[in-house]
C-alpha cells in the first residue's frame, strides 16, 4: 500500500534526490515498441516496429509526418505522441507562414524539449509518457534528434528507443561510421537491420509490422510501409538477416522486459 | 471628402474641448494615426552580384527639415539590409526588433554540430516583417513605414543562392519582390527612370550612378528630400556595406529652373 510515498506528484522529490514520476515516464518509453533513426550526409531515416493489439486489429501507426521536411517516430503513449505531433505540425505551419521557409529542426526540438520539461515541474500535470525520434532534412542538412519525457534532447548520428532497442543501438554503434556516405536505400537497409534485432522471440519483420520514414535532399518526407516496404524486406531476406533472436547479438536486459511486454498496456506502441 | 472650405477663424477655434473622460480614454490607448517625424523615399536595385539601396538622410517634422543626418539604411545581419521611409521612430523600433532576432539567432545554435548558418536570410526577414506589419495594421496600430529589404535568398538546403533578393513591405503588410523598387515619392519620380535604365547585368558602378541620379532628381522635385545621401549594398562574398552619408553635387542652372514661367513678374516657380 505504502510502497512509495514520493511518487504521487511530479513536483515531489524522493529523499534520494529523484523525481519518481519522471522516471516512471522514462520507463514508459522503454515499454513502447522499438524505433530507430539514423542519418547520412544526404538523408535521414526512421524505422519502427508497429504493434497490433490483436490478430483482428490493424497495426498502430508509429511514424508520423510533421511537415514536408520532418517526421517523427514514437515510443511510449501514442495518445501523448499525437498531442505533441499536432503541436509540432502547428509550429511548422506557423514558421512557414511567418518566415516563408521550413522550420529549423533544432529549434523545434528544443521547443519540444521545453514542453516536456515544463510538465516535470508543474504540479497537477504529468510528464508526457513518450519519447520521440525526429528525422529531418532542413537548411542545415539532415538531422536526427531524440527527446525524452524528462525534457532532455539529444542530437544524434543515430538513435534507438523503445523495447529491446539495445540490440538495435548496438547495431547502429557498430556501423555508424559508414552511415555518412550511405545512399538512401542503404540507409533504409541499416534501419531495417537495426530493427530486426529489436523483435521479440520468434517474431519476424514483415511488411505489416515494419515501417520506414525517409527524408532527404530534394526529397520530401515519405512513409514506406506495406507493399512498398516489401522490396527492402526481400533484400533483407537475401542477406539472411530477417530471423529475429539470432542474427544480431542480443544484449542483456532482454528477458525481464520480454515478460513485461506480454502484458503490455494497449496504450503503448 | 468635402471640397468646400472649412469654416475657420475664431468660431472654429472656440469649439468646446473634448470631455475629460474622452481625453483620458484617448491617452490610455494611443495608436499611430499619422506619422510625425518622417523619412522619404528609399530606392533599391539588383545588379550583377548584389543588391544596392539608396536613400537620403533627411527626417522631416511635417514640412520642417528637422534632422539632416539621420540614417535610414540599416544592416540587420551579415547578409541583410533594410531601408525605410515613413515614421522614423517606427523604423528604430523595427530595427531593434530585427536586430534582436538576429542576436537570438547568433546566440542559439539550432544544431549541435553546425553553429553557423543560423542566420535568417533576407527572404525570411522580409517575410517576417510582412507578418509583423500585417498584424500591427489589424490591431489598427500600424508601423508607419514602407520597408525595403535587400540581401540573398537561401535555398532549402542552406546554400545561398547567387541571385540577390529585393523585396518591400508597406505599412499594411503588402509585400512584393522586384528587380527595382522605390517607396514613397520615389515610386512616382524615380521608379520609371530606374525601370528605363535597368539591366540585370549592371555593374556596381553603373548601378550606383543610376541610383545617385535618381536621388538627385528626387532632391530637385521632392520637397521632403535632401542631397545628403547614403548608399548601401549586399554582395555575395562581401556581406553588407553601408556608406557614410555624403553630399550629391547639384546643378540649378537648368533653364527650366531659372526662367519665370508665370510671365507675370511674380515669383512664380518652375
Amino acid at each position: 500500500m505504502f510502497r512509495n510515498m514520493y511518487d504521487t506528484d511530479v513536483t515531489v522529490w524522493s529523499p534520494e534526490g529523484r523525481l519518481l514520476q519522471v522516471e516512471y515516464a522514462m520507463e514508459s518509453v522503454k515499454q513502447g515498441s522499438a524505433c530507430v533513426a539514423l542519418r547520412s550526409d544526404t538523408h535521414s531515416v526512421i524505422g519502427a516496429l508497429k504493434r497490433s493489439v490483436s490478430e483482428l486489429s490493424s497495426h498502430q501507426q508509429k511514424i508520423l509526418e510533421i511537415d514536408d521536411h520532418l517526421g517523427i517516430g514514437i515510443a511510449g503513449l501514442t495518445a501523448d505522441a499525437r498531442t505533441l505531433a499536432k503541436w509540432m505540425r502547428n509550429e511548422c505551419l506557423n514558421h512557414k507562414y511567418v518566415y516563408g521557409t521550413a522550420m529549423p529542426t533544432g529549434r523545434l526540438a528544443t521547443d519540444l524539449a521545453d514542453r516536456h520539461q515544463r510538465t516535470t515541474q508543474t504540479y497537477v500535470r504529468r510528464p508526457y509518457g513518450v519519447g520521440l525520434l525526429l528525422a529531418s532534412f532542413d537548411k542545415n542538412g539532415p538531422h536526427v534528434y531524440q527527446t525524452c519525457p524528462s525534457g532532455n534532447v539529444y542530437e544524434c548520428y543515430a538513435a534507438a528507443i523503445g523495447a529491446r532497442s539495445q540490440s538495435g543501438r548496438t547495431y547502429l554503434e557498430k556501423h555508424h561510421e559508414t552511415f555518412p556516405t550511405c545512399g538512401r536505400d542503404d540507409l533504409i537497409m541499416h534501419a531495417l537491420r537495426a530493427l530486426v534485432g529489436c523483435i521479440s522471440g520468434d517474431g519476424e519483420l514483415t511488411s505489416e509490422n515494419g515501417s520506414i520514414g525517409v527524408v532527404g535532399k530534394d526529397e520530401r518526407f515519405v512513409l514506406i510501409e506495406g507493399a512498398e516496404l516489401q522490396p527492402y524486406l526481400d533484400r533483407l531476406e537475401l542477406e539472411g538477416g530477417n530471423n529475429a533472436g539470432g542474427a544480431e547479438e542480443e544484449e542483456g536486459e532482454g528477458d525481464a522486459e520480454e515478460e513485461e511486454e506480454k502484458e503490455d498496456d494497449v496504450m503503448e506502441t | 471628402m468635402s471640397l468646400s472650405l472649412q469654416s475657420g477663424g475664431a468660431a472654429s477655434r472656440a469649439l468646446a474641448p473634448p470631455s475629460t473622460a474622452r481625453a483620458i480614454a484617448d491617452q490610455g490607448n494611443q495608436m499611430t494615426t499619422r506619422p510625425i517625424t518622417t523619412g522619404t523615399s528609399v530606392l533599391g536595385m539588383k545588379y550583377r552580384g548584389g543588391v544596392m539601396l539608396a536613400a537620403d538622410t533627411l527626417v522631416s517634422y511635417g514640412s520642417l527639415a528637422k534632422y539632416k543626418n539621420a540614417r535610414r539604411l540599416l544592416s540587420i545581419n551579415s547578409r541583410t539590409l533594410i531601408g525605410a521611409g515613413g515614421e522614423y521612430s517606427d523604423l528604430q523600433s523595427i530595427a531593434d526588433l530585427l536586430r534582436g532576432n538576429a542576436l537570438n539567432d547568433r546566440c542559439t545554435a539550432d544544431s549541435l554540430y553546425e553553429e553557423d548558418n543560423n542566420e535568417e536570410c533576407a527572404g525570411e526577414v522580409w517575410s517576417y516583417l510582412r507578418a509583423v506589419m500585417y498584424q500591427r495594421r489589424n490591431r489598427m496600430n500600424p508601423l508607419w513605414n514602407d520597408v525595403v529589404v535587400a540581401g540573398f535568398r537561401q535555398n532549402p538546403d542552406g546554400t545561398t543562392t547567387d541571385s540577390p533578393f529585393l523585396g518591400v513591405v508597406d505599412k499594411i503588410g503588402t509585400a512584393y519582390e522586384d528587380d527595382v523598387l522605390a517607396t514613397g515619392f520615389g515610386a512616382y519620380i524615380a521608379l520609371p527612370l530606374m525601370r528605363e535604365k535597368y539591366r540585370p547585368d549592371m555593374e556596381e558602378g553603373e548601378a550606383r550612378a543610376l541610383l545617385e541620379d535618381c536621388l538627385r532628381i528626387l532632391f530637385y522635385r521632392d520637397c521632403r528630400a535632401l542631397n545628403r545621401v547614403q548608399i548601401a549594398k549586399v554582395t555575395m562574398d562581401g556581406g553588407v556595406l553601408v556608406s557614410e552619408p555624403y553630399e550629391l553635387d547639384t546643378y540649378w542652372d537648368f533653364k527650366g529652373f531659372v526662367t519665370n514661367k508665370g510671365e507675370m513678374g511674380t515669383d512664380g516657380g518652375w
